[in-house]
């Protein structure tokens, strides 16, 4: 059913859904297909006037039952369907599972697999934070941002296809090292990229550091204090940018983060303007670790010398009758992992994502339960819009970065 | 006209071919992004791959406004509902270009959540291959349509409907 | 005027503090909760306990006290076929003291409920819907404990053990065309929004 409402000059024809109850108050539903969603959200606001009265995030459109998959492969195949969960952050997703599943074998590659699995894991950081960089900014209304971004990531996703053939979703670590190890000559492109990144993001920060337009609409905008964020178990940026300083790389260091240099940019207002400022501050904190890690870079090994859970090099297949059984018996069955239960927390660019990764002691994964931050931050954002007018929700939205592979899994 | 002699056959299929050269040089694509796809869909208007180029850079929110759907990643079954209404909404003709491993054949997701390819629910013109295909193999895609169109050879949902 | 760029000394210590909860708290739970707490041995960092459901919400209210104000997660596990069958398992931090403690709360097949957590930590709420949606363990006392991640007729909980990967198709592995029936083709004729749910003509459904 619909009425005609005058409004000004117009007669408009409403339907009565939109003016039931009070009269004034009008039920929207935004999304699943929504360019402002960032994917397939879908929020139900009660609107009075401009102003959100309350706001109700609905989830689930992207449900992919990764975590059912899991369970019906090997802890290896395993990797590749965690890959594609948050996919702006496939790496961080490799790093957390395979540190889990080497947790619970006893095993941890050695220092030139470790510091490979850091580099690229940063450089995944600042690609992904590039990506919200340039979204948020299409969203506010800077389409030029996104085209600098997108070349930040574009330059990082080249050096990731050198390294292990892909250009998102790499699966390139595996328990206990990597793929392969990085072609020759990666380290000088990846040099390179390290001097090219600090001018292309100091021009991004020109654009928007002074503009009248960005600080309007994000300063203020979709305030959370940090108890409340807690509470709501929000974490990585969007924690740090109400003042909490918690990272899980300093917190609980893993995979040798505890022997890096770098700092922790927090905010003090918890508003838009301050998730921007410490995602922008991050990405340099990044290449400050991806500097690092370069001088580290020493010739080695790359995997863990066990021949039960590690491929054998394929020039060894040719002539070793045994590297040939290894081969096919980690390609057909995989290997066993003593049973177990164990969590591994890390710092993925959205937040703290853990892995909760049980074993009955077989060849497959009996459970692998990802606790998915953008999760938790999609069910923070009523609380961020809450009294905020209607177009906020977009900045709003944007400023959480949730990305729905990992929300929906 | 100035052929007055000539047959109608000759006239019909002069306005048919310039009207699919106005439809294969202006395919304006829905923002209809789903998943991992979607941010290399996003791709396409970036400056190394310019989609501008071939007259597709405007990418429209709305399905009143579009006539080419590039589906972008795994299609969930709580998702079809929506799919199937956007796909309704946008005009004839129309055409679907299913990127992807999941959105052409549910790929590595066989499992209870996903929707074995977007071909069960829409018709689709093109598939790509890829996991998740590189915007070159999307843009080639998008230039094989392009042909297809201009030839003739697809209709974009009218013939079907 | 340059945008105020702060940084902070970041928490850091999570393992020392792991090593102090487990000589403090750890001990005091367990003679204040004898016959429902019990210590489950782990080589990992994070200590894990075993709370009986009748006795979550007492543990809870405790741990609250104590400065957990982060519910990091809530997940279920099925380990059918042992009894009891299932399992919810709840991550706690406190911040800034960062001790970590995981509670594992068995949970019988027949009896399948849990005292909901949501008034104290609000980021329960959605997390136990999920485990409600995905596992078919109600949380007693939520306030909206409704589907999250399949649509409201889904019917089945597909993480259980017994639920087949490919869900309705699996029940049916006949010609390839037929096989696929969960997902059926839209046919002309068939009212929108159809596609993917169940077909009550083919026997679809529970």
């Amino acid at each position: 059913m619909s009425r005609i409402v005058q409004s000004g000059q117009y007669q408009l024809n409403v339907d009565d859904l939109k003016i039931a109850g009070s009269g004034d108050r009008m039920t929207l539903s935004i999304g699943p297909h929504h360019p402002s969603t960032h994917g397939v959200l879908r929020v139900i606001l009660e609107i009075e006037g401009e102003r959100i009265i309350k706001a109700t995030p609905e989830v689930g459109f992207l449900h992919t039952g990764i975590e059912k998959n899991a369970e019906h492969l090997t802890w290896t195949q395993a990797i590749t369907v965690l890959d594609r969960m948050d996919y702006l952050a496939p790496l961080s997703n490799n790093l957390g599972y395979v540190l889990a599943v080497e947790k619970l074998l006893g095993i941890e590659p050695p220092p030139r697999g470790r510091t490979i699995r850091i580099l690229l894991t940063e450089l995944q950081r600042i690609a992904s934070h590039a990506i919200w960089l340039g979204t948020t900014a299409l969203d506010i209304g800077s389409q030029s941002v996104l085209m600098y971004a997108f070349h930040i990531r574009e330059l990082i996703l080249d050096l990731f296809e050198e390294a292990s053939g892909a250009r998102m979703n790499p699966s390139y670590f595996r328990v206990g090292g990597l793929a392969e190890d990085v072609p020759e000559g990666f380290e000088e492109k990846v040099r390179a990229f390290l001097d090219e990144m600090p001018k292309r993001l100091k021009e991004i920060r020109t654009i928007l550091d002074k503009n009248p337009i960005w600080l309007d609409r994000l300063k203020g905008v979709g305030v959370i204090d940090a108890d409340r964020a807690l509470a709501l178990g929000v974490t990585g940026p969007n924690l740090r940018a109400s003042g909490v300083p918690y990272d899980v790389r300093k917190a609980y260091p893993y995979a040798g983060y505890d022997e890096y240099e770098f700092d922790v940019p927090v905010g003090e207002n918890g508003d838009s303007y301050d998730r921007y400022l410490v995602r922008v501050l991050e990405m340099m904190e990044s290449h400050r670790i991806c500097r690092q890690a370069l001088e580290r870079l020493e010739p080695g090994p790359v995997n863990v010398d066990d021949r039960k859970i590690v491929l054998p090099p394929k020039e060894e297949l040719r002539h070793s009758m045994e590297a040939l059984i290894h081969h096919f018996k980690l390609v057909s069955y995989g290997f066993d992992v003593p049973a177990g239960e164990v969590y591994q927390a890390l710092e993925s660019p959205r937040g703290e994502i853990g892995f909760y990764v049980v074993s009955n002691g077989k060849n497959k994964p009996w459970r692998v339960r990802v606790r998915g931050p953008a999760f938790y931050h999609v069910f923070a954002l009523p609380a961020m819009m809450e009294g905020a007018l209607l177009a906020d929700m977009v900045a709003v939205i944007a400023s959480a970065d949730p990305v729905f592979g990992e929300v929906d899994r | 006209m100035t052929h007055h002699n000539a047959d109608s056959q000759f006239f019909t299929t002069t306005i048919d071919k310039l009207v699919r050269w106005g439809q294969k040089s202006s395919l304006w694509p829905l923002t209809f992004g789903l998943a991992c796809c979607a941010i290399e869909m996003m791709n396409l208007v970036s400056p190394r791959y310019d989609m501008a180029q071939f007259g597709s850079e405007v990418f429209r929110s709305t399905p009143r406004q579009a006539d080419l759907l590039i589906v972008s990643g795994r299609l969930s079954n709580k998702m079809v509902p929506v799919i199937e209404q956007v796909y309704r909404q946008m005009p004839d003709p129309k055409w679907v270009i299913a990127m992807g491993a999941c959105a052409s054949s549910g790929g590595i997701f066989d499992n209870y959540a996903i929707v074995q390819g977007v071909d069960e629910v829409i018709p689709v013109d093109i598939y790509v291959p890829g996991c998740p295909p590189s915007p070159d193999a999307v843009l080639d895609a998008v230039l094989k349509l392009k042909e297809a169109i201009g030839d003739g050879r697809v209709h974009g949902g009218v013939m079907r409907a | 005027m340059s945008p105020k760029e702060l940084y902070a000394r970041p928490y850091t210590g999570g393992a020392e503090a792991q090593e102090e909860m487990r000589r403090t708290l750890i001990p005091e739970l367990l003679r204040e909760f004898p016959d429902s707490v019990r210590e489950l041995e782990t080589p990992f960092d994070i200590a894990q306990l075993e709370v009986q459901p009748e006795a979550l919400r007492a543990v809870a209210v405790r741990l609250k006290e104590r400065g957990f104000n982060v519910l990091m997660d809530v997940g279920g596990v099925d380990y059918l076929p042992r009894t009891p069958r299932f399992e919810v398992v709840y991550h706690f931090v406190a911040i800034p003291g960062l001790w970590r403690l995981r509670l594992r709360v068995p949970v019988e097949e027949s009896a399948p409920e849990v005292p909901t957590l949501c008034d104290l930590w609000p980021s329960a709420e959605h997390a136990e819907r999920e485990v409600w949606d995905l596992f078919g363990i109600r949380f007693t006392d939520h306030p909206n404990l409704t589907r999250i991640l399949l649509p409201d007729n889904w019917v089945g909980h597909p993480l259980r053990k017994d639920y087949p990967l490919q869900g309705e198709r699996a029940k049916h592995m006949g010609p390839f065309s037929v096989r696929n029936r969960y997902h059926a083709p839209k046919r002309p004729g068939d009212p929108p929004g159809t596609c993917g749910l169940p077909r009550a003509d083919l026997g679809g459904g529970d």
